[in-house]
């Protein structure tokens, strides 16, 4: 039997044809990333390709690095075997790889959403015949509000704290998450302050996209001061002294596990907002649908229940298992810089 | 249903006292009477019975979602909440709904009687019509069981706030039987009437555990020391010829302890008794776990009230000659209660016994007799300041437990499953064993207890994530794991049982800590495990 084109091995997923890895979780000579979270782009590999709008984020996370920046759509070759990588809506800079072999095409997700959150380029349906997909939230239990809706009771609730006195405090990944709250937060409802981590990554994509200003919180940033305004920080943050000396202050989370009471209350945070960078479950059934792939390879999230679920919708579904899906667990990790 | 729903929001999303008391008590100032009532018997657990079983739930809900049931099942698992779950996987199409809280609860209560298609056309209409919350708690009031952090200490709070009258008057209004179908506002908050006093008992007054060195509280000799009694807390209530024995969860349990009728006309009327309902076989206290066989029984044969007969062990009196006591000093209380124990004492085989009092001269003396507390069966000690009064509820300051230190053996985690509500999606309910050497002279490791509290957030998550990454099979909501982490498992009791795969059952099994130091070869053995019964055991449970 000739081989896949694309195999899960120990150092991530691989395409033998062309010597070259796809979000390689142990070091390699080539990999092609598809967006700068650190689960998916880590340190060590020899080289790098991925979108050029993802270059300045991965160098500013893994510092010196040999890195290619390639436009969207373009076809490069390696081997005979044709690479390009596509939009996949998921932060800013981050692609889906789609990877052609005589005749035989794959196309690997990464992480993605269908919805447009206006900063990242929208997901965009690529044809294929065999679909790599995470299901981070492969469950019936997960439906996303409009974006506009969520970002509205934000600012809302922003008001309200504002009207008690507060100070809001709102946690989100450095990198994703935090801009695209930053870009629909109301800057007439008061300013915006961020911790060091949101306010460095926010920096290395200001060229890219237009944010409304942001006060860094530094030691000389006063109590007062930040009463009634908004603070962006990361969720590692939650809990720490640097979050307690702004009392009072009330916190909210925007992430897709806010669809759980359970997580919003063993996380200790007032207010839940349901708002994520990955697909909900008709939005990944959808995303399946349009590619047209007979095999579907589930990788992290709900893969089990997920891949059942397809399998007796007709498809040839299965699950690998990877790396990916510790964006939470490597956040929690991250330096707090204060 | 609106208002209730958003309470039920509001209390669900906030970790503080005062934004609750605050919340409930708007919402006491605004409620009709009829919802006053109904939100009260539901915060305090005095729900109608439920109308249909989760089976028909679960696959009603899986039917409308259009979802086939496994996977309704599989994200129930993962959500934790079966109500929850129903109210994700619905579609939403919400209609407005100005039905109140008391108009639902009366459909939900007819509704038990009617036909399965009738009450399958009931759910989908509702289901259909409620937003995402309200479909929550309209669920949540069919299921049962709000767990929202609200105990009927912080609803009595609010509920004083909004009516002007005493929390403590409040609390006692609240206890006992009434029915939340026929009694009003007005009979059951607002007026004062001695006939429903008949069942009613005594808030209970809860101790704190100790908190810093026994000496800090004083001059030994103005304390009491009795042994702390391993069993169920009860109230035994006798007025009028008639017998009513309550548990601290406020449950009427007179007809599970048939043998305490003999105390009516022996006991006078008009008399309160606070006390531990204990196992006692063959004249001697058992364990816990023999109580176990007692407590889950809805009737009692005569062969399990031959085999495990109890008895109560009584430590205080709070009615006397029909008059509360509970203002008196501890000291003249139990002085009272002496006296009671002597009239009773001509008549042979009472299952009732006074729980002594411990003689001393100093805190080593009385740590000295801590020490005794597994050979007595008992939990520590219980230290009372001799001139309080009976308060209501957990108080400190008067009265404190001192246990013994827990037993603790290091084990080896084996199964995982994910847990429920708060932690929900993450897997925080553990299985432990111990090392044994089988027949063919193999070590192996033996499941012995199970556990899910005494981590920090922050380990769960660890852990969690371990468990995710080092999953050997699953077994539904269960995995097995790779027998890698130690931990150390405290527990209070320990007993011989043939239930368990071990050969033993341990009480209140609880994470101590996580022994990174240790690796599985160093975890405890069951041999050594099985030294920690005391010698004087001899009580074996099925």
């Amino acid at each position: 039997m000739k081989k896949p084109l694309l195999q899960f091995t120990e150092k991530g997923i691989y395409c033998s044809a062309a010597k070259v890895y796809l979000d390689p979780w142990k070091p390699v000579d080539k990999a092609i990333i598809t967006h700068g979270h650190a689960d998916h782009s880590r340190y060590g590999h020899k080289s790098y390709i991925t979108h050029h709008r993802n270059v300045p984020i991965i160098c500013h996370r893994l510092g010196e690095i040999n890195v290619t920046g390639i436009e969207w759509g373009k076809t490069f070759t390696i081997n005979n075997v044709k690479f390009s990588l596509h939009p996949a809506g998921h932060i800013i800079g981050s692609s889906q790889i789609r990877v052609e072999h005589k005749g035989d095409v794959w196309v690997f997700t990464g992480d993605y959403k269908t919805e447009n959150d206006g900063i990242s380029t929208p997901y965009e349906v690529v044809q294929c015949d065999t679909f790599i997909t995470e299901c981070t939230f492969g469950l019936p239990a997960f439906k996303w509000t409009p974006q506009h809706e969520v970002m509205e009771s934000i600012n809302n609730w922003w008001l309200e704290n504002k009207a008690e006195g507060k100070t809001s405090i709102l946690f989100g990944y450095s990198l994703g998450k935090a801009q695209r709250l930053l870009k629909c937060l109301n800057p007439e409802i008061g300013k915006i302050y961020t911790h060091g981590a949101i306010e460095n990554m926010t920096k290395v994509l200001r060229p890219l996209v237009d944010f409304p200003e942001t006060t860094l919180i530094t030691k000389e940033t006063k109590k007062q001061d930040l009463l009634g305004n908004m603070v962006l920080a990361p969720p590692s943050a939650h809990g720490s002294t640097w979050i307690k000396k702004m009392v009072p202050y009330v916190t909210g989370s925007a992430s897709g596990w806010m669809t759980f009471r359970g997580a919003r209350r063993r996380r200790a945070i007032d207010k839940g907002f349901v708002l994520s960078d990955h697909c909900d479950w008709t939005g990944l059934l959808e995303s399946i649908k349009a590619t047209g792939a007979e095999k579907v390879i589930c990788t992290h999230g709900y893969s089990d229940i997920f891949s059942r679920y397809l399998r007796e919708q007709g498809y040839d579904a299965r699950t690998e298992e990877t790396q990916y899906g510790e964006e939470e667990t490597t956040e929690i990790e991250e330096k707090i810089i204060t | 249903m609106k208002n209730f729903a958003s309470l039920i929001k509001t209390l669900d999303s906030t970790t503080k006292t005062n934004t609750k008391v605050a919340a409930l008590a708007e919402y006491f100032a605004k409620a009709s009477d009829t919802d006053k009532v109904w939100t009260i018997a539901i915060l305090s657990h005095r729900r109608p019975p439920r109308p249909v079983n989760t089976t028909l739930l679960r696959q009603w809900a899986s039917e409308l979602s259009n979802i086939p049931l496994w996977l309704f099942e599989e994200s129930y698992h993962i959500v934790g909440d079966l109500a929850e779950t129903i109210a994700l996987v619905i579609p939403s199409n919400p209609l407005q709904t100005d039905k109140s809280l008391t108009e639902f609860l009366e459909e939900m209560i007819l509704l038990k009687k009617k036909p399965e298609e009738k009450k399958k056309e009931y759910l989908y209409n509702n289901w259909k019509a409620l937003d995402y919350y309200e479909r929550f708690v309209f669920t949540k009031l069919i299921t049962g069981g709000f767990r929202i952090g609200v105990s009927q200490k912080l609803m009595t709070k609010a509920l004083s706030k909004a009516t002007e009258i005493n929390e403590d008057i409040l609390a006692y209004k609240l206890m006992g039987n009434w029915d939340p179908k026929t009694i009003t506002f007005q009979e059951l908050i607002l007026e004062e009437n001695e006939n429903d006093y008949l069942s009613k008992p005594y808030p209970f007054y809860l101790a704190y555990a100790i908190e810093n060195e026994v000496n800090d509280l004083g001059d030994v000799q103005e304390w009491s020391a009795e042994h702390k009694w391993d069993g169920i807390r009860s109230q035994t209530i006798f007025r009028n010829d008639e017998l009513f024995v309550w548990s601290r969860g406020e449950e009427l349990v007179t007809d599970k302890y048939p043998e305490l009728e003999k105390l009516v006309g022996i006991i006078p009327n008009g008399t309160v008794i606070d006390a531990e309902i204990l196992p006692y076989a063959n004249n001697t206290i058992g364990t816990f776990n023999d109580l176990q066989t007692r407590i889950g029984r809805k009737t009692v044969s005569k062969a399990l009230l031959k085999k495990t007969p109890i008895i109560l062990k009584a430590y205080d009196i709070l009615e006397w000659e029909g008059n509360d006591i509970r203002h008196l000093p501890f000291i003249e209380r139990r002085e009272l209660l002496e006296k009671l124990f002597e009239t009773i004492s001509a008549t042979e085989h009472l299952p009732i016994q006074i729980s002594e009092t411990i003689h001393f001269n100093s805190w080593e003396e009385v740590a000295k007799e801590r020490e005794r507390a597994r050979e007595m069966y008992s939990e520590g000690l219980m230290l009372k300041r001799k001139d309080s009064p009976y308060l209501v509820g957990r108080k400190k300051g008067d009265w404190w437990k001192w246990k013994v230190d827990p037993l603790t053996i290091d084990a080896v985690l084996t199964y995982a499953m994910r847990g429920h509500g708060r932690r929900s999606n993450l897997f925080t309910d553990y299985t432990f064993a111990l090392w044994n050497t089988n027949e063919e002279g193999e070590n192996e490791l033996v499941t012995f207890a199970k556990a899910y509290s005494g981590l920090t957030d922050a380990e769960f998550r660890k852990v969690d994530a371990w468990i995710k990454k080092n999953t050997l099979e699953r077994f539904g909501p269960v995995r097995s794991v790779t027998p890698y982490y130690v931990f150390e498992i405290a527990f209070e009791g320990i007993a011989l049982s043939k239930r368990h795969k071990s050969g033993i059952a341990t009480r209140f099994p609880r994470i101590i800590r996580w022994r990174h130091d240790k690796k599985i070869e160093d975890a405890n053995t069951i041999e050594d495990l099985k030294s920690l019964i005391p010698s004087t055991s001899i009580t074996t449970t099925e």
